[in-house]
């Protein structure tokens, strides 16, 4: 764009920063006071209630020692982490087919399989019908209740389709002609030039099974098998700390720290992964690819 | 599944007149593309479909013991008993101004957001922000509310501190009827909000460098380019966007209440989806949950359709 520094277009600038620089504060201060009100130490917190400034050197990190030194968090982490890793494996490998599938346009049958696909997309009978046949298929606490239900996300299986036929034919062709079948055609041809779609979509998906929580709380009743989001959900609707924490928690941090602490624990992993999630919002993946 | 019995005749390559025994050649030759689509057909038969099955029971009474297909027909009762009670109106009510209020002052929010982002001259900056307010959108409801506790607490929250500090007594914003759906809108305009700006950042990096130049050749201030540059381009995507989010009118947005809302609340914050869950699975009201379910799915497949006309009209897209 043309930078024409006259006045009007400088003042018209300085807006602009202000007002981006108070939508990023907006966004900013929420974060800032959680991780302050997991730092402050007792005796400031008593005296004075969550301050908004604290100096790093006054950070205490007690409520963060009593939350990992009880087994809770590690193993609600670990059941998380396998959620994560279990239904994204599932998740592609349902979706890879059936796009690939439906990129193949003389495939026979293949608007029939469209259309029965779009239409489970555009109608869900919601919560109870599913509840059912999780229920009937005696899936109460196993991780595949919360995997299965939504494993293929039929807008993903579209997203991933346009991107199969953007490949060029010949290749698919010349492998073809070498007597490959078509699943030594995906696996050899395909998918090594659909890193970037594979990513993308596999991100979607772990996304989604890292936060998920409401089929986890109404599928799974063993304590043990919870997953992070439903621990975090736990300790914040409850009055009393003292499943979730060492025995001396009370004399050493406040019930505010602590859920400020389990907030910021359970929020962790996420943010160390988002810079890796971020590179792949790439314009061409996100936008465009859901028309058939 | 059906694909290997029911082929539509127009998809076969032959040279007019149906050729069953060409249209098995070419299925044999796809023989290993149907193997490789066979566990996720059946999967969509099992997980999409068996939920379809069981959809039925909304027009039963629907008895544990005698199973889906063997609980009694009733016709339209549980709708009717849904729609003539006192809850319809509230839910219906509570639903579509939560997803009203989200659209109505979400999306011109992130338009503007998009517009700044995309005219402003710091470019490092603006990488920043970008991903500051992208952030939020992937982090689950649990977390954005245990991040407005510290800002909305009564105890401890800084909103609160606030008020108090200028002599007034704290609100419990979150089990207060008068804030709630106030909370409710608001937080997820913060969630979301950054995330939306992606698809008009994207739409105004399409809009021709030429156009711009132009602008400035002929003088214009910024105010001019936005207006009769940058939102011309856009409204297409506002259009399609707008639309979209009409045909998702009864989708309020089931895991950010569930998280938020309590007892005190119910009457200002209870949704369809809500109110399905307790009926249904706490109440073990199946069948007229499962109505309340159907009827949703029904108006919402009318309205995406009724959508996808009006864009295909109005600006030559489809939505899906």
């Amino acid at each position: 764009m043309l930078y024409s520094k006259t006045r009007d277009a400088v003042i018209f600038q300085i807006g602009l920063a202000i007002f981006l620089t108070l939508i990023l504060l907006i966004i900013l201060i929420p974060f800032w006071r959680g991780i302050i009100t997991a730092v402050v130490p007792l005796d400031i917190y008593t005296r004075e209630g969550v301050p908004f400034f604290l100096s790093p050197t006054q950070w205490s990190f007690e409520a963060f020692k009593q939350l990992l030194g009880h087994s809770l968090f590690p193993r609600a982490l670990f059941n998380s982490v396998v959620i994560t890793l279990l239904g994204t494996a599932i998740s592609l490998a349902l979706t890879i087919p059936l796009a690939y599938g439906l990129s193949t346009r003389s495939l026979p049958g293949r608007k029939l399989i469209m259309t029965l696909i779009l239409f489970t997309y555009l109608f869900s009978p919601g919560l109870l019908p599913v509840y059912l046949l999780i229920t009937g298929m005696k899936l109460t606490n196993n991780y595949l209740a919360i995997i299965l239900p939504p494993a293929v996300s039929v807008y993903n299986t579209l997203v991933m389709m346009s991107f199969f036929e953007g490949l060029p034919e010949d290749l698919k062709e010349a492998a073809r002609l070498d007597g490959a079948n078509e699943l030594q055609v995906l696996w050899h041809v395909i998918l090594p030039l659909s890193k970037p779609i594979l990513m993308t979509i596999g991100l979607f998906y772990a996304v989604y099974f890292w936060n998920e929580f409401f089929t986890p709380l109404l599928y799974l009743n063993d304590n043990d098998l919870l997953p992070l989001p439903v621990l975090l959900r736990n300790i914040l609707t409850s009055a009393s700390f003292n499943e979730y924490v060492e025995y001396d928690a009370f004399s050493s941090t406040s019930l505010e720290s602590l859920k400020a602490a389990s907030v910021l624990i359970t929020m962790l992993p996420m943010l160390l992964l988002y810079p890796q999630i971020q590179r792949y919002f790439t314009k061409g993946t996100l936008v465009g690819g859901v028309k058939e | 599944m059906t694909a290997k019995t029911l082929p539509l005749p127009s998809e076969v390559p032959s040279t007019g007149q149906f050729d069953i025994q060409k249209l098995l050649r070419v299925m044999w030759r796809q023989r290993w593309l149907y193997f490789l689509m066979l566990p996720t057909l059946i999967y969509f038969a099992i997980f999409k479909y068996g939920p379809l099955w069981n959809a039925q029971i909304a027009f039963k009474d629907f008895k544990p013991l005698l199973g889906v297909v063997g609980s009694p027909w009733v016709g339209f009762k549980h709708f009717e008993t849904f729609i003539s009670s006192f809850y319809f109106t509230e839910l219906m009510t509570n639903t579509i101004i939560f997803s009203v209020a989200k659209l109505v002052l979400g999306l011109p929010l992130a338009v503007i957001c998009a517009i700044a982002l995309h005219e402003t001259w710091f470019l490092r900056f603006r990488t920043f922000v970008q991903t500051m307010i992208y952030l939020p959108h992937f982090l689950s409801w649990v977390i954005m509310f245990g991040v407005l506790l510290t800002i909305l607490s009564p105890g401890s929250g800084l909103l609160n501190e606030i008020i108090q500090r200028f002599g007034g007594e704290p609100i419990a914003f979150l089990t207060s009827p008068d804030y709630f759906r106030g909370v409710v809108i608001l937080s997820d305009i913060w969630k979301e909000t950054g995330w939306g700006t992606i698809l008009y950042l994207a739409a105004l990096l399409a809009i021709s460098p030429d156009l711009y130049e132009a602008a400035a050749v002929d003088g214009a201030t910024p105010l001019q380019r936005i207006w009769y540059i940058s939102l011309p381009g856009i409204l297409p995507v506002i259009v399609l966007v707008t639309l979209l989010r009409m045909g998702h009118i009864l989708e309020a947005g089931f895991n950010q209440i569930f998280v938020l809302y309590s007892v005190p609340v119910y009457s200002v914050g209870d949704i369809l989806d809500t109110w399905v869950y307790r009926q249904g699975v706490l109440q073990f009201q199946f069948s007229l949950a499962t109505a309340v379910g159907f009827f949703k799915g029904v108006i919402g497949l009318v309205l995406i359709f009724t959508a996808n006309r009006v864009a295909k009209r109005l600006a030559q897209q489809s939505i899906y």
